[in-house]
């Protein structure tokens, strides 16, 4: 699509408003408390908007997702933590370098089809767990501290919280337009017929091997970036945290409620789990309770309604189909 | 008259405590998870400090009444929550000062949201000394680094067992490594052979692997361990398994008074611990050791470890730095803790001042102890360092 | 040399039982083309199965299997009935993801029912020692017990009209039903199956291990390494599966730290899954 064409489309205006109120609802009144919501709320959004590109467009179900956004955490607090480099140099390059190991991998296990292929990314993502756990270059099973001095080129640490929060809310807004951009180009127009009948789709000339590694490459750059923001804010990170199956099916569960295969979708999904999570957070008996909510969220979705929130919208009032892809 | 007093007196008591503000204390407790244990005992000396100090009519900020208000939330033993609940600890709550969760992994993700908002935290529970080292201004360590915990065992092998073979067998996290790594330096140190380094991931549950190994390297002593669950579930296998050793030590487990439920598995094992309820520390403020444990024993119905006192005893030290500052700024308690250099119930305590380590505790001192069977009945028992021993120590451990 | 012989024998041991709990998975797998991730959830019920048997009736370990063999059966053919009927038939992703809804409920209501503390069925069986290695006696015994269970399985699918029908099933579906095998129930019979072999797998390992609620993640991922050795739908493969990558865990663990043996697991996992996605011990060439 022309650059002129998508500013004429709603979808496009409807992301950047998104990103306005995320980036200038905390900054009134210096709501320290509305920025670290909306920063969780902001990380699910990238994940989920990213594993659309493969759920929801191609059709694979990437369950070891997660396993970007930890190793672009690792490369960035290393880069910075041994070798000095400033934050945004270090992310970008995490990013880079992910998306890199990302294209490797797939050549691999991009041949597997469906189950075959999910099972095969919880593999890569426990084997690079226990990989790094064993490394000690980055900390091994302890993992690697920042000192506080790191935050010193970004101002000191309650500047850099904002400088982080406002580079993240950059990232979700380049992710929903990622997802946006591709799912109406001819490659997007690819990936969902690979989604629909892989073999067809190849009979018909779409170059399947080249796109589904494209997209799988595609779908690592924003989350590992990501996870550079995000473990450098927390001064901290050590294998559990930075590959954390939960976080990662939690993505799944996020990406299936909101609607797989749409831009909305994944992004409306994301914000309604994780303001259901973080009412829990501190809810004394029911903290995990957000798991079982979501999996009875997700058996709902799967058995009767595999569209999602955005697939019953669309059906209810076919118009929005236009407004709200 | 003799009533006017006293009703005179309760009822200033009353308008003071009625008169008196809050301090918002704030921490997570490992409700749930592997640290579950420890982490509620810790909890426990907590309490029992707030209880005491409210009964007393609050902490006496030059002349201000303050009664502690704590302000938890679980941390389910994880890392990747505690940032949160801190954070929300801090901006929501508007907690004045803070403890920290229990375990040293998850002191060091807390007290990165306590520096840079800039809150003090009593670090309690948390012995790896790195955490330490990374430029704080406001963090307060109670407990005896982790560089020391194996020292005694060491200097007790010196004399009872010269040239041992150790098997140097520990968990993967921030505590035990760095426990294991000086451990290593001193036994080497002292001449002693290290014929076996191996880490385990801390929720490893399948220990026959390892103890093979154990048996093959030759090793007559075992020093590691973790926390409470992979600590015991460890203790039990070498039981079944019969390693033919001479010595155990496992860290943070055999303290527990559940680990007796082992039986036999427990029988002669060794613990470091930062305290015990028979040492005989003359405190200058606070309860004695024997009245804490006794108090500590009738309000709970268990025997108190050194997770329970050392809780206490991070209360304690916010009180007097506060009274002795005359104020809840944080600035002014800070300056108080950094000149402290006093003795409690827990033993004595100053904190480095160092900024490349500040926080660092530099005089707390640890004890071994040994479980033996006293009449039919598993105790515990000091058995380093000398001047603290309660019972002779038995080599070989069974 | 006898460290290296002790390794192997007690890899072995442990991996037949890992063996066990991978034979539910593959055998669901290949009568019905689901993989049920709600696997990891059943070896834990199997786990609190055992240990309330053995607290709350005093019942002696063993004795116990049994009724979690039985029922597991119920809960597997229930489960079935909730939520794996309606994905027959769908694409596979989406029986995975409902098998998967299912695990994060169950987990999490596990999870706010019994925390994550650790819990732990003491049971004591003389060993064997030899040249200074002990064999405990559970290890072995759960070894016993394992091949007595998969035989049973083996005479139930090749000497009854069940199991027969299960096979039948498994082969081509069209068919069986065009011979009158009502193949909805048999579908059912076999989930029902396959979760009674988790649940006793479970039992099994609570008697040599100690278990939280979340223990089962850990044994699910390591059946479906088990698993794609033997290949899908082989539930004679997993067994030998499973004895082969215990027997993998005990020629590492003398050579290299004990951390490092996840690593290589995965790795080989990884590997058969893209070269050899019908198992390393496929006898039975499926189609």
């Amino acid at each position: 699509m022309s650059p002129a064409a998508t500013l004429r489309r709603p979808t496009f205006w409807l992301i950047v408003a998104v990103a306005l109120v995320f980036a200038l609802a905390p900054l009134s009144g210096n709501n320290v408390e509305l920025r670290e919501d909306l920063l969780l709320a902001a990380i699910y959004i990238i994940l989920a908007a990213n594993l659309n590109l493969m759920i929801g467009y191609a059709g694979y179900v990437n369950f070891g997702n997660i396993v970007f956004f930890g190793l672009g955490g690792y490369l960035c607090v290393w880069l910075v933590n041994s070798h000095g480099w400033p934050l945004l140099a270090a992310a970008l390059s995490a990013g880079v370098a992910v998306s890199f190991l990302a294209l490797l991998f797939g050549l691999g296990i991009l041949r597997l089809r469906g189950a075959y292929f999910a099972l095969a990314t919880i593999g890569v993502n426990e084997g690079v767990k226990a990989f790094v756990a064993n490394f000690t270059p980055w900390g091994g099973a302890t993992g690697i501290y920042l000192s506080i001095e790191a935050y010193q080129p970004l101002g000191g640490a309650a500047q850099a919280l904002w400088i982080i929060y406002f580079l993240l809310v950059a990232v979700m807004a380049l992710s929903l337009l990622l997802s946006y951009g591709i799912k109406t180009s001819k490659f997007g127009l690819g990936l969902l017929a690979i989604g629909q009948n892989e073999d067809a789709a190849a009979v018909l000339g779409v170059p399947t091997p080249r796109y589904k590694a494209l997209v799988y490459s595609a779908s690592a750059f924003l989350p590992a970036i990501a996870g550079a923001l995000f473990f450098f804010k927390s001064a901290f990170i050590q294998p559990d945290d930075a590959f954390d199956l939960v976080l990662s099916t939690e993505a799944i569960v996020v990406v299936m409620l909101g609607g797989q295969g749409t831009v909305v979708g994944p992004a409306l999904g994301a914000f309604l789990y994780e303001e259901l999570r973080s009412t829990l957070l501190t809810a004394q008996a029911f903290s995990n309770f957000q798991l079982v909510i979501a999996g009875v969220l997700l058996l709902v979705i799967v058995l009767f309604v595999p569209g999602g929130l955005m697939g019953w919208i669309h059906r209810r009032w076919p118009r929005t189909k236009r407004v709200l892809e | 008259m003799k009533r006017f007093c006293l009703i005179a007196a309760a009822s200033l008591c009353f308008a003071a405590s009625a008169f008196a503000e809050e301090l918002t204390i704030g921490f997570t407790v490992s409700q749930t998870g592997a640290l579950n244990l420890d982490s509620v005992a810790q909890l426990h000396g907590f309490e029992m400090w707030r209880d005491d100090v409210n009964a007393a009519g609050g902490i006496n900020a030059g002349g201000k009444r303050y009664m502690v208000k704590f302000v938890s939330y679980d941390d389910q033993s994880q890392g990747g929550r505690v940032q949160q609940l801190y954070t929300r600890l801090i901006v929501q709550d508007k907690a004045q000062f803070l403890f920290s969760p229990y375990s040293s992994g998850l002191v060091a993700t807390a007290t990165v949201i306590s520096e840079q908002y800039g809150k003090l935290m009593m670090s309690i529970g948390g012995a790896e000394g790195k955490t330490y080292q990374l430029g704080n201004k406001y963090l307060f360590q109670t407990y005896t680094p982790a560089d020391h915990y194996l020292s005694g065992a060491i200097e007790l092998l010196k004399s009872q067992n010269p040239g041992a073979k150790i098997a140097l067998v520990y968990s993967d996290d921030p505590f035990s490594k760095a426990v294991a790594v000086a451990a290593r330096e001193q036994a080497k140190q002292a001449g002693m052979q290290i014929v076996l380094d191996e880490s385990y991931p801390p929720a490893q549950t399948d220990f026959s692997a390892i103890i093979n190994k154990v048996v093959s390297s030759g090793a007559d002593t075992l020093l590691g361990g973790g926390h409470y669950p992979d600590g015991a579930t460890l203790a039990r296998q070498l039981h079944d398994q019969k390693a033919n050793l001479k010595w155990v030590t496992l860290l943070v487990a055999p303290d527990s008074p559940q680990f007796a439920s082992l039986g036999d598995a427990a029988t002669g094992v060794s613990v470091p611990s930062q305290w015990a309820p028979q040492v005989t520390y003359k405190p200058d403020f606070g309860p004695t050791p024997a009245e804490f444990a006794q108090r500590f024993q009738a309000k709970y119905g268990i025997a108190a470890g050194y997770h329970a006192a050392g809780g206490y005893a991070g209360g304690l030290l916010f009180q007097h730095a506060i009274e002795k500052a005359g104020s809840i700024d944080p600035a002014k308690v800070a300056a108080e803790l950094n000149k402290m250099n006093v003795t409690t119930l827990w033993g004595a305590t100053k904190f480095s001042t160092d900024p490349k380590s500040h926080g660092l505790q530099l005089a707390h001192q640890m004890v071994l102890t040994q479980w033996q069977m006293k009449d039919g009945k598993l105790v515990k028992e000091v058995v380093w360092p000398d001047i603290a021993e309660t019972a002779p120590v038995k080599f070989p451990y069974r | 040399m006898f460290g290296i012989l002790a390794s192997i024998v007690d890899g072995v041991l442990v991996g037949s039982v890992y063996g066990l709990a991978a034979m539910g998975l593959t055998l669901i797998w290949g009568v019905m083309n689901v993989i049920n991730l709600s696997h990891g959830a059943m070896i834990v019920a199997g786990m609190f199965g055992l240990f309330y048997l053995t607290s709350a009736l005093a019942a002696p370990a063993y004795a116990a299997l049994p009724p979690v063999l039985v029922a597991g059966f119920g809960i597997g053919v229930s489960l079935y009935w909730i939520s794996v009927h309606r994905m027959i038939g769908r694409p596979p992703l989406m029986s995975l993801l409902a098998t998967f809804a299912v695990n994060m409920v169950l987990i999490g209501l596990g999870t706010a029912v019994w925390g994550t503390v650790l819990f732990n069925v003491p049971v004591t069986l003389p060993g064997i020692t030899w040249h200074g290695y002990t064999f405990t006696g559970t290890h072995i015994m759960a070894a016993v017990l394992t091949s007595v269970i998969a035989g049973l399985l083996y005479l139930f699918l090749y000497r009854t009209r069940p199991g027969k029908a299960i096979r039948a099933v498994a082969g081509n579906r069209e068919a069986a039903e065009l011979n009158g095998i009502p193949t909805t129930q048999v579908l059912a019979l076999a989930f029902g199956l396959g979760v009674a072999l988790a649940c006793v797998s479970g039992a099994l390992i609570a008697t040599l291990f100690p278990f939280t609620v979340l223990s089962g993640t850990a044994y699910q991922l390591k059946s479906f390494v088990v698993t794609v050795l033997g290949g899908l739908g082989n539930p004679a493969g997993a067994l030998f599966g499973g004895v082969a990558l215990g027997l993998l865990e005990g020629l590492m663990t003398p050579f290299m730290p004990v951390s490092w043996t996840t690593v290589v697991e995965f790795v080989v996992f990884v590997i058969v899954l893209i070269a050899y996605p019908g198992g390393l011990f496929n006898f039975h060439r499926r189609s």
